[in-house]
């Protein structure tokens, strides 16, 4: 058998392992009325309110209220949907030693990760493409500048939210005490997202740090897919927005790196005794 | 690959340690200096009072930690460096490992299945351990013993070469822990090799044709449950008359402990010792009082290293090669 054969074979067994994995993660979510509920809810929610109340958005920004609530409610969904269940998903399994058990089997533990996180990641996802036709059918979203930018605000910013998830979940000894370790994630990127207010009105350090925060470059990448404008209010065409993506993304790539490292580094298959 | 060959060792374990990091820089080692091989085919039992380091021990053979020194060996390969080509051909009971609790027990064995490169078929599984009956309900609702028994089934949903148990039978009740015995038996029987950790003596006697003693990290007595047994000396112990005075001599060369009108006897030899107690009694008329004459059991054996702790005696000289 070549390598390159091997390569391949390994990797379907190991997507094989996966699969059975989310399935069964998949059929625990299903059984659990409260987070689908929610998972549902948060979107209508956002259409409501954005179109009970007009005048609460600054219609005149670009790409109006549809492309207000594209971002925002990725922003939500990482923050929540992603980062939020998965702290309390991989704590609430590794006090069950439901993850002690995983390890014991042929699953890697990237795999077990991948599997455990693949079904919040799906409903996040899900979220956001029930977001996508409402922002074009209720709000009348302009097709976006750039789409390439919002896949790649998407997927990196997923990767980087799963993994602080994984480094969080280090420092968090029991399911209930995830309301309090998950805050300084859950609010301190979101204040600083430039989602509440423009960055512009910040002084300059600040403003720096802003931008450093994972979820900053998230909201830029989508504005610059969304509607082609920098930072700054310029319009920019498709090559000049991929010269201005390319801070947030070194910003991204280099929060994944740095999750990864810290996951790698810090990550508890059991609980302390 | 002579190693992987050697059915002789189909685990082996050379120089073992592993240490804690404690509070304070303080650590300590769980398990210093152990030794033993595991051949094609047996069941091995490590033996030992909670705190011994069997688990500790077997955390290293499954792959789940590194020694802090020393060399092991599963199936010719390092279980922890090697995890993916060893963890296909081997199954693994946890003394404690978890379910997702909402998941029904077949739900849990295809999940297990689908992670498993040969699995055989979940309902199977589930049979052999006598849990094919629950296959619907949720794992919630199951009892301490049926867990256990589902906790046995993952273990051998895979065909497992070599099955680790450790502590398969606690909690059982005693008719879930003979059909337990009858199935690892089979298993034996089909040619799977087994390492059991157990505080359950009988269990051990039951199955093992090879155990190892652990005490304090170390282990201190190893060989088949006679050999064990026999390196405890064989017991008499009786009650003078009241009205006895005469000292108690050597008897067949064996010194007599005597505490107030209590003796007792400790001989490598029963038979001959009894004789002569028996032949020392009748010439002097004497009635001896709650006469009790044993030959050591592995019971014995094991309370008396955990009562003295024992040093370190090796009774099984076919081991010798792995020390080579």
């Amino acid at each position: 058998m070549s390598t390159a054969m091997m390569t391949i074979s390994s990797s379907r067994r190991s997507a094989h392992r996966i699969t059975a994995l989310s399935r069964a993660e998949g059929v625990l979510l299903r059984r659990n009325r409260l987070a689908l509920l929610t998972a549902v809810a948060l979107p209508a929610a956002m259409v409501y309110a954005l179109k009970a109340a007009p005048s609460a958005v600054d219609a005149d920004r670009p790409g109006g209220a549809g492309a207000i609530l594209l971002t925002g409610l990725m922003a939500f969904t990482l923050l929540f949907a992603v980062y939020y269940n998965l702290v309390t998903a991989l704590v609430g399994r590794r006090e069950q030693l439901v993850l002690k058990r995983l390890r014991t089997g042929e699953t890697t533990d990237s795999e077990i990760l991948a599997g455990t996180a693949a079904p919040a990641i799906a409903i996040a996802w899900a979220q956001i493409a029930v977001a996508a036709v409402a922002a074009v059918a209720v709000f009348g979203l302009a097709p976006p500048a750039n789409p390439v930018l919002a896949l790649v605000a998407l997927v990196l910013g997923t990767a980087v939210f799963a993994l602080l998830a994984a480094v969080s979940s280090a420092v968090t000894r029991t399911v209930e005490m995830a309301q309090v370790t998950t805050l300084p994630v859950l609010i301190v990127p979101f204040a600083l997202s430039g989602l509440m207010f423009p960055l512009a009105m910040l002084p300059e350090p600040v403003r720096s740090v802003a931008q450093a925060l994972p979820l900053t470059p998230v909201v830029e990448l989508m504005r610059l897919g969304l509607t082609g404008t920098a930072a700054d209010g310029h319009h920019l065409g498709l090559a000049a927005s991929f010269g201005a993506a390319s801070v947030p993304v070194l910003v991204l790539a280099a929060w994944t790196a740095a999750g990864a490292w810290a996951a790698r580094r810090w990550f508890r298959w059991e609980p302390r005794r | 690959m002579l190693v992987g060959m050697d059915d002789t060792g189909i685990i082996t374990v050379r120089d073992l340690r592993r240490r804690y990091r404690g509070t304070g820089g303080l650590g300590f080692d769980a398990v210093w200096g152990v030794c033993f091989s595991v051949r094609r085919g047996e069941l091995f039992a490590l033996l030992g009072t909670n705190g011994a380091g069997k688990t500790s021990t077997m955390e290293v053979l499954e792959g789940l930690a590194l020694p802090a020194q020393g060399t092991v060996r599963v199936l010719g390969r390092d279980p922890y460096r090697e995890r993916a080509l060893v963890r296909r051909r081997i199954g693994i009971m946890l003394q404690e490992g978890g379910f997702a609790s909402d998941l029904t027990v077949a739900e849990t064995g295809r999940m297990w299945a689908g992670t498993l490169s040969a699995p055989r078929p979940v309902a199977e599984a589930l049979d052999l351990v006598d849990l094919g009956h629950r296959a619907g309900v949720a794992v919630r609702s199951l009892s301490g013993g049926e867990r256990r028994r589902l906790d046995l089934a993952m273990a051998i949903l895979g065909r497992p070469e070599v099955l680790f148990l450790d502590e398969p039978t606690t909690g059982l009740d005693p008719e879930s822990r003979r059909r337990t015995w009858q199935l690892i038996r089979d298993l034996l029987g089909s040619g799977t090799t087994v390492v059991l950790t157990t505080h359950y003596l009988e269990e051990a006697e039951e199955l093992a044709d090879r155990l190892a003693i652990m005490h304090q990290g170390q282990i201190v007595r190893t060989g088949t449950p006679a050999e064990v047994a026999a390196s405890q000396p064989a017991r008499i112990s009786f009650e003078l008359p009241e009205d006895w005075r005469e000292p108690v001599p050597d008897i067949a060369g064996t010194p007599a402990s005597v505490t107030g009108r209590s003796v007792l006897l400790q001989t490598q030899d029963l038979q001959r010792t009894l004789t002569a107690l028996l032949g020392w009694a009748n010439s002097r008329d004497l009635v001896l009082g709650a006469l009790d004459a044993r030959s050591t059991s592995l019971e014995e054996a094991f309370h008396a290293v955990a009562a003295s702790g024992g040093e370190p005696i090796n009774l099984n000289h076919n081991t010798e090669d792995v020390a080579a």
